[in-house]
């Protein structure tokens, strides 16, 4: 093992994804380390979520490496789910299956374990994300939008992946619940010792969770950094994201 | 560095040392119940239990569970158990499931069957009810917006009913064409086949007429459109309630029944009778190409005898009940599809619900009205 795999969970190099002729990311790099939380900003429509997917693998991609963990990424394995957990924006929480059985899916899919314990690691994974063993026998439907989002949290972390992909975890939520959403991010990702690779709009997220920001622009990473550096970045479009109006307002307020 | 793990026990009088070493890790689930279990006994039997974690390389939630709970089996009645030697990167862990599992869950108590059964058919009867009394409010709601559009003509959706029209009624003009087409056919060979034994082929004609134009013709395309048009606009107005379309109409002012409801429905009401008729006319049409080719009967002598079998009486009877089953066919359809909930499993299960309950009834139906026809001599 050399040091540079010690040190990233996830290395990209040279992305190009494109749809027809559109290129979307064009020779794109960045790199993750282990045990960081990085947040990824970038315009709405500009690739933010397709360099997620690109890397998860459920979008092709037209060139570059990407590596995860030390380990070249493609095609379909069902490793994946041991090497990372997804949180998708609308939660993606099986309609037909109770809150307990969408947190065993993973353990069942690739573990041989008895139900007894089954039963133990989902109650255990549901109280980790700051719900009760009470909700376990509900459905997704009668979920509200935060506990959705736990539970898909909790879904996402069934089986200890050492990665953390994050889809918008915010949206959607009230500020309180944003901001308590974001303290169990925190505190997960000590505990278990996660990389967390966030995309997100929430400038509070950024400010109070994220080890580094990248912000993502005409398909490139033009500015990476913890939040501080990015502040001064003289990138015009990292400037207008981080200097607008709303986001003066609300780092005024949070001096 | 160690690949598999390891518990090893060392008991001495009433204390009892654990020590796990290599991955305690999901990966290894099936060695680490197996290790588990194995000192179940011994940690029963032990008064003091000290767990020494040095030995651990990794370890991840479901690890630490198992220790965890090895732990609280030891700690059980009045005994006692520690964890020592904690690394430092694991006590966050070891914390946080120390946390976990503390409110014993009541234990769900499984139904009697018997009651079980009982419950459900109580539970489907009550449902009935309930069923019926949705049919007849989507009824009244359609009868007022009826009334509606007859007071104020310009209020009628002209645009959206055309459309519909298109999509259910000259959209389905092959599918529903075809299958007339070959039904017709079927029955007039099976006329042919039977009847020559005793010589009466020529009465084959009259069987396809009377049938298709009284009864197969209209029931037939019924359960064809109910399939096609009644599971579309089901999974359509459901999905619009699930991403709260309907609801956004309602707080524009609008009535979704005006909006929604009236143009399909009355496109159905309108283009069920016409595709009755064209079905029928399909059928009767295959039943001549069977007679020609089957049943050595010439063109002209099939148009004659159908001509001397079937009056306008039998026509009548078909066409009427169309407009009738096609009312039955868009009030389930739409009523089904307003009580989708939000999630996908429940879209599937309402359109499921629409189709077999809109051919049930429609099949209800045409035998009232095979009774109500008799009764008046038609």
């Amino acid at each position: 093992m050399d040091a540079s795999q010690d040190q990233f969970a996830i290395r990209v190099r040279d992305l190009v994804v494109g749809f027809g002729r559109q290129t979307v990311l064009d020779h794109l790099s960045l790199d993750v380390r282990r045990g960081e939380i990085l947040g990824l900003v970038g315009a709405s429509g500009g690739g933010k979520s397709v360099l997620m997917r690109t890397i998860i693998g459920l979008i092709p991609r037209r060139g570059g490496t990407i590596e995860v963990m030390g380990q070249p990424t493609g095609g379909h394995d069902r490793g994946a789910a041991t090497t990372w957990g997804i949180l998708f924006q609308q939660g993606a929480l099986f309609s037909s299956l109770t809150v307990r059985q969408n947190i065993q899916f993973p353990l069942r899919e690739n573990l041989v374990l008895s139900q007894e314990l089954m039963d133990e690691i989902a109650i255990a994974k549901l109280e980790m994300v700051g719900l009760r063993a009470q909700d376990a026998d509900k459905y997704p439907a009668e979920l509200s939008g935060g506990m959705t989002k736990r539970v898909a949290l909790a879904r996402a972390l069934a089986l200890d992946p050492p990665i953390l992909f994050l889809d918008e975890p915010t949206s959607g939520l009230d500020p309180i619940a944003a901001g308590d959403f974001d303290a169990l991010i925190k505190t997960l990702q000590k505990t278990l010792g996660l990389t967390v690779f966030m995309v997100t709009h929430d400038l509070a997220s950024l400010t109070t969770v994220c080890d580094r920001v990248a912000a993502l622009a005409d398909g490139k990473i033009v500015a990476i950094g913890p939040m501080r550096e990015l502040l001064q970045s003289e990138h015009p479009w990292v400037r207008a994201y981080f200097h607008g109006k709303r986001s003066q307002m609300l780092q005024h307020e949070m001096r | 560095m160690n690949h598999e793990p390891l518990l090893l026990a060392t008991p001495s009088g009433d204390e009892l040392k654990l020590r796990p070493e290599g991955p305690w890790t999901a990966a290894n689930v099936v060695t680490l119940e197996t290790l588990s279990r194995t000192v179940g006994a011994d940690v029963d039997r032990s008064r003091v239990v000290t767990l020494d974690m040095s030995g651990v390389s990794a370890l991840d939630t479901l690890g630490a569970w198992v220790l965890e709970k090895l732990s609280r089996r030891a700690a059980s009645s009045g005994r006692s158990a520690k964890f020592v030697g904690v690394a430092d990167h694991f006590s966050g862990l070891m914390d946080e499931v120390r946390q976990v599992n503390r409110n014993a869950q009541a234990p769900t108590v499984a139904p009697n069957p018997v009651l079980a059964r009982l419950g459900d058919l109580g539970k489907s009867t009550v449902g009935a009810r309930e069923d019926i009394t949705i049919f007849l409010q989507m009824l009244g709601a359609l009868f007022m917006a009826v009334i509606g559009v007859l007071r104020r003509p310009g209020s009628l959706r002209l645009t959206s009913l055309v459309y519909q029209l298109y999509r259910i009624g000259w959209q389905a003009i092959p599918i529903v064409a075809l299958i007339t087409f070959l039904i017709g056919a079927i029955i007039a060979q099976q006329g042919f086949f039977h009847f020559r034994r005793f010589g009466a082929e020529s009465y084959t004609v009259d069987m396809v007429g009377i049938l298709v134009l009284r009864e197969l013709g209209v029931l037939i395309v019924a359960i064809m459109v109910a399939g096609r048009s009644g599971s579309a606009y089901t999974a359509e107005l459901g999905s619009m309630k699930m991403r709260e379309e309907i609801d956004a109409l309602s707080t524009m002012g609008l009535d979704p029944v005006d909006v929604l409801i009236l143009p399909r429905v009355a496109a159905l009401v309108i283009a069920l009778p016409i595709l009755t008729f064209i079905g029928s006319i399909a059928a009767l049409y295959g039943g001549g190409l069977v007679a020609q080719f089957y049943g050595d009967m010439g063109p002209a002598i099939y148009l004659a005898r159908l001509h001397e079998a079937i009056s306008v009486t039998h026509f009548e009877v078909g066409i009427m009940k169309a407009p009738f089953m096609a009312l039955v066919i868009g009030i389930v359809a739409c009523s089904e599809g307003l009580r989708v909930k939000g999630s996908a499993e429940s879209l599937g299960r309402q359109t499921t619900t629409s189709v077999v309950k809109s051919i049930f009834l429609v099949i209800v139906l045409d035998g009232l009205f095979a009774v109500f026809f008799a009764s008046i001599g038609m």
